[in-house]
């Protein structure tokens, strides 16, 4: 027996924990980590097309940016715009995040706040003077989206349901409320499209349909962060997130602290609701938000909660959405293609992590090692 | 009867990362026939040097010689093979299965299974030991005490002839102890190599035939016990000469602070953790508690930090200031705070209740002063100094203010709680097992802060687990066990069996009441 236990090697490779990495060290790495990321599905993209590689990127910047250099803007001012509304819904997210609360119910918010705006637009939109119009909306909006918030947040606190669930219910239930609302008011001409609306519709500035919504979103951004690093609402959504039992042992009311916050990040979701029924679309439908909900869950994470980070992270994954799908126009690939594209940089830029935290270490060969 | 070496360590290193050395150049020899004890502070190396000989961890450098042989040791198994037992200071038990099933599990022999056969195996090694235990108790109805023996007789049962104890004493009772004690100088009259690991002196006096010290990861010499002193002992251990003596003050001005009557809790599944307690907190005086670990010690503060639901009883606190006398019964620890009582905690559970391991220095301070102010932002001036000012006093190692106290060492961690409780000059300070996991230099340091807050004044309550220490420290000292005040003692007359008694008490008169005892 112990013959066979001498003939045991040392393990090749094994693990180890780095705590010692410098924040330019790990930022250095995440660079790599997506520059490699873009090698990669550039190179899957010239094998699945036969374009050449620069060829792939080409159609991807100018599928994104468009002629940009020749001083055309629409594209760009169309990528800021989806930019901004994932990156709104991704900071809605957060501070639940924060607090390890898993609201997963940004679509649903946001959808939900955006049909409070739908009806007021439709309902009084004459009846009031425009700027009464505009503060109604907004309201609206916000107390749709906290109410989506608020009712998993209570039933959490009180009964300790789970709040993933919970959330995720929420989502098919605003949904199906839209839906409702589109037949019911399409009934008369059956066409199951609700037209634009004219009025209560956000004001334009500068002529430039989207920069509104962006400057919106880029004033939360700097809200939130201030919010969660400066306020003390922060301070205590992070020892509520960290560990429960301190936030208790210092007097924190936890379940206040649980249903306020999610009803901010209701609220905050649901900005991005009114942004894209009030201030872009005009109309609503059950595809208003499109799933961006649960792709700011990933940016969320992505940024690690952020907001600066999440804003570059929102850039890159809209990117890389849109450029792809271009490219799959371009070269008759189905829709899969953007998630191929999307998936490998994604999957590089969250491998990262383990190698900003763990070092991989190989067997060193030596007398006694029988390597 | 001649010794022959059963193990021999040569050279050994093993690192953590680049920084951490975790044992370096560590050589040491332990013998047939004799009790080995590797005494070291906390983090000195001694968990890890014995996680490599069991086959958990695979050191860097370095040999293993197994009865003069050089072995390979990669797994557990490995271990097993040399006859190597480890018995970790966690047990790792199946709590629905019974003793003599779990001494048996994952075994594999070849054939049908005889659980018959089994247990008589199993019997007659407890009868040649004289161990005490119930082999068809399931062990989640057993005493800590009783799972240690079944983790005992598990090794001997696959044959081990070296057998390893990490801390065996941490949690047994002085009784429990003794009898562990015997049971140990048994199989060292067989002929077995045990090695305990430790930082209790006195048990490595009473118990070991050598003693190998570690320092820091280093290994620092080994001497016979018989031949040895404690005092040389600990400067071995501490790399310096050390006055163990904790200075105890006669109490002074004593008022009653903090009254408790008749307080009864129950935990989530309904059990009863505390029946029926009452007590008076003195200013000016430290207040022992004694027990068994688990006999509701955190309950109990935790009810007086509003923490705890209580089913009956109150608790008064009488304000020095005002003069006049609150009931705490019942309200949340911001109550408690808005009340004017100053009353501060050191929990248990460090890092999971007294501070955020995530959180900064900076950030930590700020836990019990962030709401001042009316403004709807953090203020985060004042705790930067504080914790400043605390880590120049309590000497706190870390690179910076603004360091995660969860990447600090276990003292220093405490030293921030410690230091940020105290800061706000409580009038109350209660501390759960405050220097658990602390090396020597950091736990005098701490029993130094609570004797200070004694002297001016304040009402300590500490929660002990060595009772050397809560003899030395105290005033009095109360014994609970399984939830019940089962005595008070005065700590300048007491003695440790006498304490050691109270903590069973309840317990064995439970036992005696079904006429299953075993005590004699």
């Amino acid at each position: 027996m112990a013959d066979m236990v001498k003939k045991t090697k040392e393990p090749l490779l094994h693990i180890a924990k780095r705590d010692d990495i410098t924040g330019l060290k790990a930022w250095l790495i995440r660079i790599a980590a997506i520059a490699i990321g873009l090698l990669l599905s550039g190179v899957i993209s010239a094998l699945l097309t036969g374009a050449s590689f620069f060829e792939v990127y080409e159609i991807m910047f100018t599928g994104v940016f468009g002629r940009i250099f020749e001083g055309k803007t629409t594209m760009l001012w169309r990528f800021l715009q989806q930019t901004a509304i994932l990156l709104c819904l991704a900071l809605g997210v957060t501070p639940a995040f924060k607090m390890r609360f898993w609201n997963c119910g940004a679509e649903g918010q946001a959808l939900i706040g955006g049909l409070a705006a739908m009806v007021c637009m439709m309902k009084i939109g004459n009846a009031v003077p425009y700027p009464v119009l505009l503060l109604i909306i907004v309201v609206a909006s916000l107390a749709a989206g906290a109410l989506w918030g608020l009712i998993p947040a209570l039933f959490h606190a009180q009964y300790r349901t789970n709040e993933t669930l919970f959330t995720l219910m929420m989502n098919y239930v605003a949904t199906q409320i839209v839906a409702y609302y589109v037949v019911y008011t399409t009934a008369g001409d059956g066409s199951g499209i609700i037209k634009p609306v004219a009025t209560g519709n956000l004001p334009v500035l500068l002529g430039e349909k989207y920069l509104l919504n962006v400057l919106v979103v880029l004033m939360l951004t700097v809200a939130v962060f201030i919010y969660l690093k400066y306020s003390k609402h922060g301070y205590e959504i992070a020892v509520v997130g960290e560990s429960q039992n301190t936030a208790r042992y210092v007097g924190i009311n936890v379940k206040k602290v649980i249903i306020r916050t999610m009803v901010i990040s209701g609220a905050v979701c649901a900005v991005a609701g009114m942004l894209m029924v009030a201030g872009t679309d005009h109309s609503i439908n059950t595809n208003t938000i499109g799933g961006q909900g649960f792709t700011a869950i990933m940016i969320s994470w992505l940024g690690q909660f952020n907001p600066f980070i999440m804003a570059a992270m929102s850039g890159l994954v809209t990117f890389l959405e849109t450029g792809a799908a271009k490219v799959a126009d371009s070269f008759f690939l189905n829709s899969s293609y953007a998630d191929i594209v999307s998936g490998i940089v994604i999957l590089f830029v969250v491998g990262c992590e383990f190698f900003i935290r763990y070092t991989v270490k190989f067997r060193h060969n030596k007398k006694g090692g029988n390597a | 009867m001649e010794k022959t070496p059963a193990i021999e360590l040569k050279n050994i290193t093993k690192t953590f990362g680049a920084k951490v050395i975790a044992n370096k150049n560590v050589c040491l020899t332990a013998n047939h026939g004799e009790i080995l004890s590797i005494l070291g502070e906390n983090g000195s190396g001694k968990t890890t040097l014995m996680n490599m000989i069991s086959g958990i961890y695979f050191p860097d450098e370095g040999q293993i010689f197994i009865n003069g042989e050089e072995v390979m040791i990669a797994s557990p198994k490995d271990a097993f093979a040399y006859k190597i037992g480890m018995i970790h200071q966690h047990f790792k038990l199946v709590d629905v299965f019974s003793a003599t099933e779990n001494i048996v599990l994952g075994l594999k022999e070849k054939g049908k299974f005889n659980l018959k056969a089994a247990e008589q195996k199993v019997e007659e090694i407890c009868h040649k030991y004289g161990f005490e235990v119930d082999l068809k108790k399931k062990i989640y109805t057993m005493s800590v005490s009783e799972k240690q023996t079944v983790e005992i007789i598990k090794v001997l049962y696959r044959g081990a002839d070296i057998l390893i104890l990490d801390e065996p004493t941490a949690v047994l009772t002085p009784q429990e102890t003794q009898k562990l004690f015997a049971v140990l100088r048994r199989m060292r009259d067989d002929g077995k190599c045990i090695i305990i690991i430790t930082h209790k002196l006195h048990e490595v006096l009473s118990l070991s035939d050598r003693v190998s010290v570690l320092r820091k990861g280093e290994y620092v010499g080994t001497v016979n016990t018989c031949e040895t002193t404690e005092s040389q002992l600990t400067e071995m251990m501490v790399g310096k000469k050390m006055e163990l003596n904790i200075d105890r003050s006669e109490p002074k001005n004593m008022e009653d602070r903090l009254e408790v009557q008749h307080i009864s809790c129950v935990n989530r599944q309904g059990a009863t953790v505390l029946d029926d307690v009452s007590f008076t907190a003195r200013s000016g005086e430290i207040l022992g508690i004694a027990g068994i670990a688990g006999s509701g010690q955190r309950e109990l503060l935790e009810a007086i930090a509003g923490l705890q639901y209580l089913t009956q009883g109150d608790i008064y606190y009488h304000n020095p200031k005002t003069g006049e006398t609150d009931d705490l019964r019942n309200k949340t620890p911001l109550q408690i705070r808005e009340l004017g009582v100053r009353l501060s905690f050191v929990p248990e559970d460090r890092l999971g209740m007294g501070l955020v391991g995530n959180m900064d220095i900076v950030d930590n301070m700020m836990l019990r002063s962030y709401r001042k102010g009316k403004s709807a932002f953090l203020e985060r001036k004042k705790p930067k100094d504080l914790a400043e000012k605390i880590i120049a006093d309590l000497e706190v190692v870390t690179p910076g203010a603004d360091t995660p106290v969860r990447r600090l060492s276990g003292g220093n961690v405490q030293k921030v709680l410690v230091g940020r409780e105290i800061a706000s000059s409580p009038t109350v300070l209660m501390a759960a097992y405050p220097v658990r996991g602390l090396d020597i230099n950091s736990s005098y340091l701490i029993y130094n802060l609570l004797n200070q807050q004694k002297e001016k004044g304040v009402a300590v309550i500490f929660v002990g687990e060595d009772l050397d220490v809560l003899l030395e420290l105290c005033d009095r000292i109360m014994v609970i066990g399984s939830g019940r005040i089962t005595g008070m003692v005065d700590a300048r007359t007491a003695t440790k069996e006498e304490i050691g008694l109270l903590m069973t008490k309840t317990a064995s008169v439970e036992e005696s009441a079904e006429g299953g005892s075993d005590n004699g």
